[in-house]
């Protein structure tokens, strides 16, 4: 079984004011199947979290390591931790315009396995998939979020997350922007991308909303660049009722 | 020359005038179309290549087209046959030459004067209708060319012009889109590296009528297309596009003219580049004009360049011009830049190489141009080009 493991992680970035801490000693570990909600105040941290175990070269990590089954992922490029099995679903996908999405899953999902998959089977589980996300056939033929609504390029992520069917995905405020009904929709790609795949999932959010259709085994707030206190579902049922408040500093609290 | 160009702007006397200057009293030209035309060359002052039409083209190069005996002589092409649509030489007295435009320019008065015949392709097709003609091996010698497209009332048509080869060349392209005409001219520059290219491209588009207009440059040294577009009839439609990629020592260069005419004319105008290697320059300037009487105009330019290595420039002007307030919409865009970071962060963070990365976020971005033709061989054919252009010049 599969193990993702974050320690004592510590990662800044260059701001206009210099340079800015933000990840100040991490630790988290994630066994394959299992599904972790990180769960904090704007500011905290969470994102970083995200965009440094994915590689995004804007995070300089001063220290620390993240290993998936005991091989450093911080030394590998940004593709490499792709391709052994880390998946990141972003907050605000980017635009790629002349790049039919059609053709950019079938080349990741190439580069992914090592070779092109099989086109008959790999179109219709294509379809399938976007028909489990509610998706109209014609966004195949449109370019790469290109045009795409918040919730359209949401749903695109949770696409990709079911199709190239990674080790681990790490779901950075997926939640963000959607409608009930969306979410749900959303949400439903996340549990089949789990069940059917022993997906270990990293949901990163600062709402309580979306716990109620992904039911995390493990609850971790982040507060301040780390890990303040972790527990079960029922930890977050409590942040639902008493909110971050009690985890920050009195005198930031308005 | 437009009223928006910061050189237009300050009390110092510029040098580029002789024809619209008279003891130093300096006439500026009060609009985009007002400038001076004439079909003969010694109309035009010398070129000195300080003057705004010319001095981001290396006019040293070009000098012979623009000064020189130029050989106009009809040349080889190559057309298949096609039903709806007439191809062939007609004498310089034919009506309709001088239809669509007169030069702006000396090299373009220059190529006007030299040419024995015209190349007229007329299309009567109601039912769509491809044709491509080809040139290629027009060779060394400095030579002028006239061609004239005509599409009837109500036909519709894809011109295709592929040009290769060796060439130094002088032309003018005059195109009429005739009443409920839609017309696609595509003008496709894969010429001899060492070719030296200067065109300008007139159009005129009747009421209800509409062309797609597009500049493909992708070789040769210094290639420079100027389209020339009047929207003259109630309705017409002008969508202007270009692509480019200029590798080391290559300047490719596009000045655009859209002039809303008349009234609920539409126009988009989107040109998109890349560029790689030392010395790789490219220009575009869209000058786009809406005239008193283009009450309801919806007008959009843009250009965007992407710069893939150190040592190379992409000079970028747009120029707005309104003169009458009642428009449905008026704007335009610029952007040069290198690659987008987070393009290639999303696509690596699926697994995908840096370099491959790299290769689909320049592909995507000039296939914005390709997907809009319309032409599915030529679509296709265009593809591949760029990629090889990308294999010629990968670091």
């Amino acid at each position: 079984m599969s193990v993702l493991e974050v320690k004592d992680l510590h990662v800044s970035v260059e701001t206009e004011q210099g340079t800015k801490h933000i990840l100040k000693g991490v630790n988290l570990s994630i066994k394959q199947g299992e599904i972790h909600a990180v769960m904090g105040p704007n500011g905290s941290g969470k994102s970083t979290l995200a965009y440094s175990i994915a590689g995004h070269p804007k995070y300089h990590v001063e220290s620390g390591s993240v290993t998936l089954d005991g091989v450093e992922v911080l030394t590998m490029s940004v593709d490499a931790r792709a391709r052994a099995g880390i998946f990141l679903a972003m907050q605000y996908p980017v635009e790629i315009p002349g790049v039919r999405m059609a053709d950019f899953l079938r080349t990741a999902k190439t580069v992914l396995d090592g070779e092109a998959p099989p086109l008959r089977p790999w179109l219709k589980e294509v379809s399938e998939a976007m028909k489990g996300l509610r998706m109209e056939k014609a966004f195949s033929e449109r370019n790469v979020n290109e045009g795409f609504s918040g919730g359209e390029k949401k749903r695109h992520e949770i696409l990709q997350l079911e199709l190239l069917k990674p080790k681990f995905a790490i779901l950075d405020e997926t939640d963000s922007g959607l409608d009930v009904d969306a979410l749900k929709i959303v949400s439903e790609g996340v549990n089949r991308a789990h069940a059917a795949n022993d997906l270990g999932v990293l949901l990163i959010t600062h709402y309580t909303r979306i716990l109620r259709y992904i039911k995390p085994d493990f609850v971790h707030v982040f507060v301040d660049g780390r890990v303040a206190e972790e527990g079960g579902p029922e930890l977050a049922e409590r942040l639902e009722n008493e909110g971050y408040d009690r985890f920050l500093d009195p005198a930031s609290v308005a | 020359m437009s009223l928006l160009t910061p050189e237009q702007h300050g009390a110092k006397a510029h040098s580029d005038g002789g024809w619209d200057s008279n003891e130093g009293r300096v006439v500026p030209v009060q609009t985009r179309s007002g400038r001076f035309t004439s079909v003969n060359r010694d109309d035009f002052p010398e070129v000195t290549g300080l003057e705004l039409e010319w001095k981001l083209t290396p006019v040293a190069l070009v000098r012979t087209l623009i000064d020189g005996t130029l050989d106009g002589a009809p040349y080889e092409y190559t057309a298949a046959d096609a039903a709806g649509a007439t191809i062939g030489w007609v004498d310089r007295s034919d009506a309709r030459v001088g239809r669509a435009g007169v030069p702006e320019e000396r090299a373009s008065a220059n190529a006007w004067g030299a040419f024995q015949k015209a190349l007229a392709i007329t299309v009567t097709a109601e039912e769509h209708v491809d044709v491509i003609v080809s040139r290629s091996g027009l060779g060394a010698e400095p030579r002028a060319a006239h061609t004239i497209i005509t599409a009837k009332p109500n036909s519709s048509a894809t011109i295709i012009l592929q040009s290769s080869g060796q060439a130094t060349l002088s032309e003018n392209v005059e195109i009429v889109v005739e009443d409920g005409a839609s017309l696609t001219v595509v003008s496709v520059q894969e010429w001899a590296d060492d070719a030296l290219h200067l065109a300008s491209h007139f159009a005129t588009v009747g009421q209800n009528a509409k062309l797609k207009h597009v500049v493909v440059s992708l070789s040769g040294t210094v290639v420079r297309i100027n389209p020339s577009v009047h929207l003259d009839g109630e309705g017409a439609d002008g969508d202007l596009y270009g692509l480019y990629f200029a590798d080391a020592g290559q300047h490719f260069e596009q000045r655009v003219y859209l002039h809303h005419v008349a009234r609920n004319t539409k126009g988009r105008v989107n040109y998109k580049g890349a560029l790689q290697g030392k010395g790789a320059h490219t220009v575009w300037v869209g000058d786009v004009l809406i005239g008193r009487d283009a009450a309801g105009t919806d007008s959009y330019e843009q250009n965007r360049n992407l710069v893939l290595s150190e040592g190379a420039r992409a000079d970028s002007i747009p120029n707005l011009e309104i003169e009458t307030g009642e428009i449905l919409g008026a704007g335009h865009a610029s952007a040069t830049g290198r690659f987008d970071d987070e393009q290639l962060f999303y696509l690596q963070a699926r697994g995908i190489s840096e370099e491959e990365a790299r290769r689909l976020v320049v592909i995507g971005f000039l296939s914005e141009i390709v997907q809009r033709i319309g032409n599915t061989e030529l679509e296709t054919r265009l593809h591949k080009a760029i990629e090889k252009e990308l294999e010629r010049t990968a670091p």
